[in-house]
């Protein structure tokens, strides 16, 4: 039988961690929904959520048709190209090149789940005013020639970023300066939101937010300490390093608003909690915990001197900060692995600048270049591409009535009854 | 009969019900208001965004009385609201042309009791 030869081929341990991972990634996409659906307005929490879920759907079927085999089907250094395309030849056995102890699909389908987030965290910057049917169109696009190629390029097998050593665990470049450049983009050429200039609008639901922020940090356990592949010792220095960033980036960001604006705020700290988790992300797997504080710890001083005082004076409307967060807190990860990256943690890696390995940094800093120039052009080409064809910005008027009620013709909150 | 309006504290209902019961006023209807006078909102900080002079959260009551009413109700509210601080809030006591009960129809002073 060939179930006998598939069971004897990979590790059952490995196997079921992976599994979990993939769920508790999973579970990443509806914790950010309500992340960003509790700093809306009221009238717009339904059409975050629906973006959100509607990613969950679309990109699972674009990943498993041909998004799977543009990524990390073996190919050129820029994509795979389509030689996996529904999935061909991506079985049950392990697939040494990526996971030698895992079946193949175990792998794919944990990979979806970060092809499936990544668009999803650009929701935020242009949150509440953007057409149900053109974000649609842009995110598939963008999944297709931005995310596909860019997880090629640092992950893939012949990928050239992979090639050149750059270090990315869990996808600090291919995630978060991918998704928070592309939200620097949309949020610049979108437009700020109507009620911009005249007032801010509170979050109408912080307890959301908070909750969000729980889940994504639960899930990000499956992020980080899943992208070891197994369940092995690599596994929990991410699991540990990954908990204690968070965890000093969240105090940190609590008391920089103490000492700034006054008083330590919720919405901070939770903010603070997930630009810890960002920073960790690509180094998860070759930093130990004393660099892990030192990557959260900053974290936050650079997210908040972003969202408190460059968003302001450059007047974009990042509406939910996702390049304040992923994209700065994904540059500093990118950079900050080549700062303390140690083969003592993971000797497949590579030593950092502290380790005597200058070299690295530069590798680091040449990938975040990239990565941000290739997300930067292609964003802004999808968006105008989109936006010539269908437009993309709602009229002013549904702005004002709401995205839940003018894209979906439901709301979130009933008055009566 | 008048239609008697007061802006309160939120935190203050309790004390206001328990004066008005005992002044024997019964019927009241009660909203949840935004709203600020001479005391200024508090400073709300979200990302280092400050939004000043917020309205606040405040109680509305509505109470029409009969005019042998009037005193021994606004005398409740106040006994039950105040603190003496900016923002114990307001009554305002209106004129009131009509009421009718809609269970029986009754009309007038009759109705309000």
């Amino acid at each position: 039988m060939m179930e006998t030869e598939v069971k004897n081929a990979f590790d059952s341990g490995d196997t079921a961690w992976v599994l979990i991972c993939a769920a508790l990634v999973m579970l990443m996409t509806p914790g950010l929904a309500f992340f960003y659906g509790g700093l809306v307005k009221r009238k717009n929490i339904l059409g975050i959520l629906m973006q959100c879920f509607i990613i969950l759907a679309a990109l699972s079927i674009q990943w498993v048709l041909f998004g799977y085999s543009l990524a990390f089907a073996p190919g050129k250094g820029f994509w795979g190209g389509f030689g996996w395309f529904g999935l061909k030849g991506v079985g049950l056995e392990p697939y040494a090149d990526y996971s030698a102890t895992i079946p193949h699909q175990a792998f794919m389908i944990f990979q979806a789940m970060f092809a499936i987030i990544t668009p999803a965290l650009i929701i935020g910057a242009f949150a509440e005013r953007m057409k149900f049917s053109a974000f649609l169109i842009f995110t598939l696009l963008w999944a297709t020639f931005v995310y596909d190629p860019i997880a090629h390029w640092v992950w893939g097998t012949g990928g050239w970023l992979k090639n050149l050593g750059a270090l990315d665990f869990a996808g600090g470049t291919v995630v978060h300066i991918n998704a928070g450049i592309a939200a620097l983009v949309t949020a610049m050429v979108i437009g700020r939101r109507n009620c911009y200039e005249k007032y801010v609008s509170p979050p109408h639901n912080l307890p959301f937010t908070v909750l969000g922020a729980a889940l994504l940090w639960f899930g990000w356990f499956g992020f980080n300490a899943g992208s070891a592949l197994g369940a092995n010792g690599l596994a929990v220095n991410a699991f540990v390093v990954t908990n204690t960033s968070a965890a000093a980036a969240a105090l940190s960001w609590a008391f920089l608003d103490w000492k700034f604006n006054g008083k330590p705020t919720l919405l901070g700290t939770v903010s603070g909690a997930v630009a810890g988790l960002v920073a960790i992300t690509p180094a998860a797997g070759f930093v130990g915990v004393g660099a892990a504080m030192i990557i959260g710890l900053l974290v936050s001083v650079f997210c908040f001197v972003s969202v408190s005082f460059i968003k302001p004076r450059f007047g974009y409307d990042d509406s939910l900060d996702a390049f304040g967060i992923h994209g700065i807190g994904g540059i500093w990860g990118a950079i900050a692995t080549g700062l303390f990256a140690t083969r003592v943690i993971n000797p497949a890696g590579s030593n950092g600048f502290f380790c005597g390995n200058p070299r690295q940094l530069w590798i680091q800093l040449a990938a975040v270049a990239a990565t941000a120039a290739y997300a930067f052009i292609v964003t802004f080409a999808i968006y105008k591409l989109v936006d010539g064809v269908i437009g993309v910005r709602v009229a002013g008027k549904e702005e004002s009535m709401g995205l839940d009620l003018t894209q979906h013709n439901e709301r979130a909150y009933t008055m009566l009854e | 009969m008048k239609l008697i309006i007061a802006i309160i504290q939120p935190h203050r209902l309790e004390q206001v019900k328990e004066q008005l019961y005992k002044a024997e006023v019964n019927l009241i209807t009660v909203n949840e208001v935004l709203g600020h006078g001479r005391q200024k909102g508090i400073d709300e900080v979200y990302r280092g965004f400050k939004e000043t002079g917020n309205l606040m959260r405040k109680i509305r009551l509505e109470i029409a009385v009969n005019d042998n009413f009037v005193e021994p109700t606004v005398n409740a509210i106040m006994k039950g609201a105040q603190s003496g601080e900016t923002g114990d809030g307001k009554i305002f006591v209106l004129p009131l042309e009509s009421c009718v009960r809609i269970r029986t129809g009754e009309r007038g002073w009759v109705a309000i009791g």
